[in-house]
């Protein structure tokens, strides 16, 4: 044993502390950004392609008589003329702001409401079986189904409008949290209670950050409800007194039998809806997954 | 040795021992009715030693480790320990939304270490597993052996007198496992942290043990115990390290075997 001993001792030491280090080197993955090209061949250029697509096929339609009726398909070029007239007229981003206003106020509303309720039922058994059906249940009810009453109820003003918009994200909202925390490896649990998070310390430093990417994408789908609750709103109660947003726009353009401004609300909304998320949810549940590690790349 | 000297000192103080389990037994309820999982255990951990707890599958040891580490409670028997037992998992159990070295602060924050000393601490301890600069990493970015160390840094960080370890090193490749049982068994000089690891690698348990206990299956119970006088540092292929396991193996396969016959 002894002959065991002066060799082992020879082995350790400095030794260890250089193997390990070559160990971390040979184990650790380098990961660096795309070059822009790629990203441009494989995130742009298909997008942008297939809208091409779409235009050059409306177009085609139109100049080749197919369908020869412009108050039912308007060309291309006479919704961009309403749309470039708005803009010249300084109505256009009147209408967004209006809508987008209301929209994101609405969600914050939302967010406020459905954030703490999400918490309630996750962490609070009896609530959840009180509420928590409900809550899924809510989520397949169209929020089209809340504009009459609330209009009943509140008359047609902007309070009707936030009532539709919290009625129909505050359930999305509140169940991706649901499902955040129910997702939260029971072991992230187990390490923070021998870290000593129990009770409140445990939901603040260990459940809510862990339910993270549930919740942000309860956020996404939430906006995505507010939209479509808030165009519904608008379209069905509209109203000269509360101002032009792009569902009374879209109402607008159909009571004055005007296809080309009915496509005109109707890409505006679609755009806006899109625009939104790409330039405030989408980062943010990029950056949540991508921090995590668990965004896998393509 | 040190266990043999705390175990003649064997006091009423909670200084002479960083765990005590006395007659502890646990059962579940199962579809048979309860099962007992746990039988009669009592063990002794002394300041400063590193014991290790073997069996196979089904001797309970995971479950007897919770029981310690107070994530659950024994049916009956006692349990103390000389404080909050700190506790290493298999899988690394660091939270990814936080880098390597926040894991470690909010160790130290739960403990109630003050703000400005927590960064500080957080690099003294990384420094310790040796990945100094690795503070702000993010745990995916860590290889599997880099992140252990983490979990035992922040481990550490708990300050607590008793280390559970509960398989750590099971899922890393062999290479990466020799050289953490290097690490492990520096730290745990250094520290004069006492430890006890579970483990069903026999070899893994001589190498880094000063006492080996075997655990019988179906229900757990102590069935055997060895010191290990073998001096540090040790190495996986040492002839004494292959000679005691080569004993204890045979022991084991012999608790494994009674099984086979009803």
């Amino acid at each position: 044993m002894a002959s065991t001993e002066t060799t082992a001792q020879d082995r350790d030491g400095g030794d260890l502390a250089g193997l390990e280090a070559g160990l971390d080197a040979l184990e650790t993955v380098q990961t660096g950004r795309k070059p822009f090209r790629q990203t441009f061949v494989e995130k742009i250029l298909p997008p942008v392609l297939a809208i091409a697509l779409v235009l050059a096929v409306w177009q085609a339609l139109v100049s080749f008589g197919i369908v020869d009726d412009p108050t039912k398909l308007p060309s291309p070029g006479a919704v961009w003329g309403v749309l470039q007239d708005a803009w010249l007229k300084g109505e256009l981003l009147g209408y967004i702001w209006t809508s987008v206003s209301r929209g994101l106020l609405g969600f914050f509303f939302a967010l406020l409401i459905g954030t703490p309720l999400g918490l309630l039922v996750a962490r609070v058994r009896f609530v959840r079986a009180a509420i928590g059906p409900i809550l899924s249940g809510l989520q397949s009810l169209p929020s089209v189904a809340w504009v009459p009453p609330a209009v009943i109820w509140l008359g047609l003003n902007n309070q009707m409008m936030y009532a539709v918009i919290l009625l129909g994200a505050v359930p999305s909202i509140a169940n991706g949290l649901v499902s955040g925390v129910d997702q939260v490896p029971p072991l992230f649990l187990r390490a923070g209670r021998t870290l000593g998070a129990t009770g409140l310390k445990g939901t603040w430093h260990i459940v809510l950050p862990a339910a993270l990417p549930g919740y942000v994408a309860g956020l996404k789908q939430g906006w995505a409800f507010s939209w479509r609750s808030l165009m519904a709103a608008e379209i069905i109660a509209s109203f000269p007194d509360l101002g032009v947003g792009l569902g009374q726009l879209l109402e607008n353009g159909r009571n004055a039998s005007d296809m080309a401004m009915v496509f005109e609300a109707i890409l505006l909304i679609l755009t806006v809806g899109i625009a939104i998320d790409l330039l405030i949810f989408s980062p943010l549940e990029r950056w949540v997954l991508r921090s995590r590690g668990l965004l896998v790349k393509g | 040795m040190a266990t043999t000297l705390a175990k003649a000192a064997d006091g009423t103080e909670a200084a002479t021992h960083a765990a005590r389990i006395e007659h502890v037994s646990k059962s579940f309820a199962g579809p048979a009715g309860q099962q007992l999982v746990l039988d009669d255990i009592t063990l002794d951990v002394a300041p400063g030693e590193f014991v290790t707890l073997l069996g196979a599958s089904g001797c309970g040891k995971s479950t007897l480790l919770n029981l310690v580490a107070g994530l659950d409670r024994p049916t009956s028997g006692a349990i103390s320990t000389d404080g909050r037992p700190a506790l290493m998992f298999q899988e690394h159990a660091l939270f990814p939304w936080l880098t390597a070295g926040k894991n470690i602060e909010l160790a130290l924050k739960l403990r109630g270490v003050a703000k400005d000393e927590r960064r500080g601490r957080a690099e003294e301890l990384l420094g310790l597993v040796r990945l100094k600069g690795a503070h702000g990493k993010r745990v995916h970015e860590l290889s599997g052996g880099m992140r252990q160390r983490v979990a035992l840094a922040r481990a550490i960080a708990q300050e607590s007198k008793l280390l559970l370890m509960d398989e750590p090193f099971a899922a890393l490749d062999a290479i990466t496992r020799d050289v953490l049982h290097d690490e492990l068994t520096r730290i745990w000089r250094e520290t004069q942290l006492s430890v006890l690891f579970v483990t069903h690698n026999v070899r893994e348990a001589v190498r880094l043990a000063q006492r080996v206990v075997l655990l019988s299956s179906r229900p757990g119970r102590i069935a055997r115990e060895w010191t290990v006088d073998i001096p540090h540092p040790r190495r996986i292929e040492d002839t004494a390290v292959a000679e005691l396991s080569v004993e204890i193996t045979e022991e084991l396969r012999g608790e494994i075997r009674r099984h086979g016959q009803h």
